[in-house]
């Protein structure tokens, strides 16, 4: 196959962006630990992003691109204090805003995520690449449900985080 | 015929064919010296102790409540009563209930007058209304108040107050009964009817010991197996429930693996080719995607997921798949388990792929686990607003707001109503401050007791508690409002199978107890609630008025209550909803020919995602559903979050057993009940059992990452791996007040918080645990031997009580 380098730049990109979104949802799933549906839910969506990940490490392959089949992981020490903390101010409600900027940032790099996997899904197309296409097809739609939860989320909880 | 009915819970058998009439038997228990003769009155009424919803009347003499009779024209229970009816009601006369307000004055609950009492729980609502706004303040309820308590609480909070925090404690028991109709069908009501037991030919239970829980529809299933041509039963259960004995096939998966099973189930009806393809296209949407989704799940793959052997799965899927009849039921097995949606979904979809929906002997019941419950759903009193209206869909909150007379504005909807363990989370980080807790036990009900215990003693929470007696939780309030119960009280409800009975005041409440609805009123006025024209916002101030109030709510809706008054319900059979002058005498089946509520303008929910929980928004729904079908959902499985390992070995589940209710504020009253099952026990298999050294009766600690409780061991046909604790047991009748002192009894010291996506439904029916022996002197566990918790071991004495119920076969 013939290399196109901007195609290759778009998925090195998604790739990028599905492993932030990964650290993302981890990293708003910790600060957040006393939050259960937050807790449990970003944990249960970033597993998507990293299947994604690999996913995409292995399509690279077929392009010559040498991507990390393993996401960028900082689970650990840095987790175990960020969920102690979550836990400790679970009391406050101080952490209600900084829930909502989390989300929010959740949110923004998902809806990035999914016009990454738009590019690629039209680039397959033009290219008549059914095996990215197919993987386009297969993984965005969960892009959107990941943004969705985070907007959700945000709609339901900004007026108890406002108005108190 | 006299029966022990603590020995015998179902009574005798009445055995009848397909498409026969159930017999009439007449059930009757009186105190004990009181004769027939000496009964001044029977007043009609319902059982208020379970969801099947059982007529009955009240024996009144010398204005006490001296026994029960249950009532044999009613299309419920043809007579027959369970065993915490005929018991239960000796509560009502327990000497321990509240009959004064109490308020909290120097950090003790002190008897005051209600103006008293009224005035505090007032004044602090009027205060962080002024300084916070209506997000400071939340009401909990429950699933056994009366219809018109719910309405005309559900008018105070979202019309009158304008909070979003209103919920029951169905959210425990029927969030996803209610959650999984709106998948299917885009709207709360359930399609069939208790009269498809006598037509239908396989019966399949998921996750539903109906034997226990609804124990009156089993001596309706145990009739019709007594008799000609009895229908084969499927049972989905990792207990030996009575249920599971009975059962053609009983499959006992791994807890937390039902949506392995379903779509193992699904796999084998589809591709055997047992669809019904002409009802699948012409009332259905999505069934690619069910179809593409299940061939991930042949039976080989659903045994390593959930231990049931791939023989017997296609054995249950070739008698699900080859009935003619297909009745299904869901509950708390399904409900109160991870996936809990996802699961409960897929048996709606059996039943459309099937075909099975609409005619006698067919269609699905996801069952209610309070007598009431159907009305806090009905009546916005839960998570939805009144009438089965849409919080999403402006069009029903303007309508809504015409009902009530207030600016669409005032009523919140901006989201979805507050699930309670979010409210519990605004309690805890403190931005909720006010909490009126009206006829439930949270203290003891919600999961992860230590965590509930220390949100609701915050200081920062005023709490009022609305009860009959001075639960866990009301030992915590600040306010404590002595409520009048059924028999003492008029009022109707609404089982599962949408009958409407109606409950009639017998006796007078205790000292100064009052009504719900009284309270609820009262309350009212005391805050100046007022609608748009400044009149009073709430416009009756007795029962019938409410209902009439709620009539006219509910006009137009699929719970249509317009052609029910109280004098059609006087003397009868009680009557199923949509009643009005298309149906004037009720509606035995929803979605006949295939007809449905879910057309996008009118429907009660856009659903929601089943993983992420968010809701499907208004414009999507409207392109996969713009004719009103029913939606076909597909599910993945998912594991649990929280898995059993080397700590802790064990997934435990918590439960019910037929002699007690939630919380046993009334059954352990009632010294029969009582005897039955007096204390916690936890279910162990003989091979678990075996492998810890330990016996029938031993002690053990029975800990969690949370918590642990001593119980004794009850060893059983249980699935290995599997612990089982009643959830009955809390601290009230223990000597240590509302909390453990020393080990705990409770079964929610142990259990996560956690709850299924879409529903919101908390789990209890998965968590790790551990066992350890502690002791044992060779006594049995004290549970009963007559049901699920049935002894392996030879010589532990069974379960009995006296030959005092009359039982009259007509």
């Amino acid at each position: 196959m013939s290399r196109k380098p901007k195609l290759d730049m778009a998925l090195h990109e998604l790739h990028r962006s599905e492993n932030e979104l990964n650290a993302r949802l981890l990293h708003v799933s910790d600060r957040h630990k006393a939050d259960h549906e937050v807790f449990y839910g970003a944990r249960d969506l970033a597993r998507w992003s990293r299947d994604h990940v690999r996913l995409l490490a292995e399509a690279g392959k077929r392009y010559g691109l040498d991507l990390d089949a393993d996401p960028r992981d900082d689970s650990g020490l840095l987790a175990d204090v960020r969920q102690k903390a979550g836990e400790l101010v679970g009391k406050r409600p101080e952490p209600g805003v900084l829930l909502l900027r989390d989300l929010r940032a959740v949110h923004k790099t998902a809806v990035g995520v999914s016009v990454d996997w738009e590019v690629i899904a039209q680039a397959a197309q033009a290219l008549q690449d059914r095996e990215l296409l197919g993987l386009a097809q297969r993984c965005h739609p969960d892009t959107l449900r990941q943004a969705r939860w985070a907007n959700a989320l945000i709609k339901v909880m900004s007026p108890q985080v406002l108005l108190s | 015929m006299r029966t022990d009915r603590i020995a015998e819970p179902w009574g005798s058998r009445t055995p009848y064919g397909p498409g026969q009439a159930w017999p009439v038997r007449v059930d009757q228990h009186l105190a004990d010296g009181v004769s027939e003769d000496s009964v001044e009155r029977w007043v009609q009424s319902a059982s208020i102790l379970h969801s099947n919803g059982d007529a009955l009347d009240i024996a009144v003499a010398g204005g006490r409540i001296v026994g029960v009779r249950g009532r044999a024209v009613d299309r419920v229970n043809h007579g027959r009563l369970g065993v915490k009816d005929l018991y239960g009601w000796q509560a009502n006369a327990s000497p321990d209930r509240l009959t004064r307000p109490l308020v909290r004055e120097g950090g003790r609950l002190v008897e005051t007058d209600w103006d008293t009492a009224m005035n505090r729980v007032v004044g602090r609502c009027q205060e962080l209304l002024e300084e916070q706004g209506p997000s400071a303040i939340s009401f909990y309820t429950t699933g056994q108040l009366f219809l018109e308590e719910y309405y005309t609480l559900g008018l105070v909070a979202r019309g009158g107050i304008g909070t979003n925090h209103l919920d029951g404690n169905t959210r425990l028991c029927t969030a996803t009964a209610a959650a999984a109709l709106k998948e299917t069908f885009a709207s709360d009501g359930q399609p069939a009817s208790y009269t498809d037991v006598d037509h239908a030919d396989v019966i399949a239970l998921f996750g539903h010991n109906m034997a226990e829980t609804q124990s009156v529809l089993w001596m309706r299933i145990l009739d019709r197996l007594a008799g000609p041509e009895p229908p084969k039963l499927v049972a989905v259960d990792p207990r030996p429930t009575p249920v599971a004995a009975a059962a053609t096939v009983h499959l006992a998966p791994r807890p937390g693996t039902n949506v392995a099973v379903m779509n193992g189930l699904l796999h084998e009806v589809i591709s055997n080719g047992w669809v019904d393809r002409e009802y699948v296209e012409a009332h259905t949407v999505g069934f690619d995607e069910l179809e593409k989704r299940v061939r991930d799940y042949p039976p080989e793959v659903v045994e390593r997921i959930s231990g049931v052997p791939a023989e017997q799965l296609r054995e249950a899927a070739r008698v699900l798949g080859q009935a003619e009849r297909l009745l299904c039921t869901v509950l708390q097995g399904f409900y109160q388990s991870h996936q809990a949606t996802a699961a409960s979904v897929q048996v709606n979809n059996l039943v459309l792929v099937r075909g099975m929906l609409g005619k006698p002997g067919c269609g699905v019941l996801q069952f209610n686990g309070q007598p009431t419950a159907q009305n806090t759903r009905e009546c916005g009193a839960d998570g939805d607003l009144p009438g089965f209206r849409n919080w999403a869909n402006d069009a029903h909150v303007e309508d809504l707001a015409r009902v009530w007379n207030v600016d669409p504005m005032h009523i919140p909807h901006y989201g979805p109503p507050t699930h309670l363990m979010q409210m519990l989370r605004y309690a805890e980080e403190g931005s909720i401050r006010f909490m009126w807790v009206s006829g439930t036990n949270p203290a003891v009900s919600l999961p992860e007791l230590q965590r509930v215990r220390s949100v609701l003693t915050d200081d920062r929470l005023f709490l009022v508690v609305q009860d009959i007696f001075l639960t866990e939780t009301a030992q915590l309030a600040d306010v404590v409002l002595p409520a009048a119960t059924w028999g003492e009280k008029t009022g109707t409800f609404t089982n599962v199978d949408r009958t409407v009975h109606l409950s009639e005041k017998a006796v007078e409440p205790p000292g100064e107890a009052r009504p719900d609805l009284d309270i609820f009123v009262d309350f009212a006025h005391r805050m100046g609630l007022q609608d748009a024209d400044g009149q009073p916002l709430v416009k009756w101030s007795d029962p019938e008025g409410a209902f009439e109030g709620w009539k006219e709510c509910s006009r137009g809706r699929p719970c249509d209550y317009t052609g029910i008054t109280y004098d059609k319900l006087r003397g009868g059979s009680g009557i199923q909803w949509p009643c009005n002058d298309e149906a004037p005498e009720g509606t035995e089946r929803l979605y006949v020919d295939g007809r449905f509520f879910s057309a996008p303008d009118y429907c009660e929910s856009y659903g929601r995602d089943m993983v992420t929980g968010a809701p499907v928004e208004p414009s999507e729904y409207k392109a996969l559903n713009p004719d009103g079908k029913a939606v076909v959902k597909a599910a993945a499985y998912l594991p649990a979050h929280e898995q059993p390992d080397d700590d802790f070995p064990f997934t435990l589940t918590t439960g019910r057993t037929i002699y007690h209710f939630h919380t046993r504020t009334k059954t352990a009253r009632a010294p029969q009940l009582q005897a039955a099952a007096p204390d916690v026990w936890v279910e162990m298999s003989e091979q678990d059992a075996a492998g810890a050294g330990i016996t029938e009766g031993d002690l053990v600690d029975v800990a969690s990452p949370r918590g642990s409780v001593r119980a004794q061991v009850r060893v059983t046909g249980i699935r290995p791996g599997v612990l089982f604790l009643p959830f009955h047991y809390g601290y009230w009748d223990t000597g240590a007040g509302h909390q453990p002192d020393g080990e705990g009894r409770a079964a929610n010291e142990l259990t996560l918080t956690d709850w299924d996506p879409a529903s919101k439904q908390p789990l209890f029916k998965t968590a790790a645990a551990r066992v350890a022996r502690v002791g044992g002197d060779g006594t049995p566990a004290p549970a009963p031997t007559t049901t699920a918790s049935r002894p392996l071991t030879p010589g532990v004495p069974v379960t009995t009580g006296a030959a005092d119920v009359e039982e009259e076969i007509r």
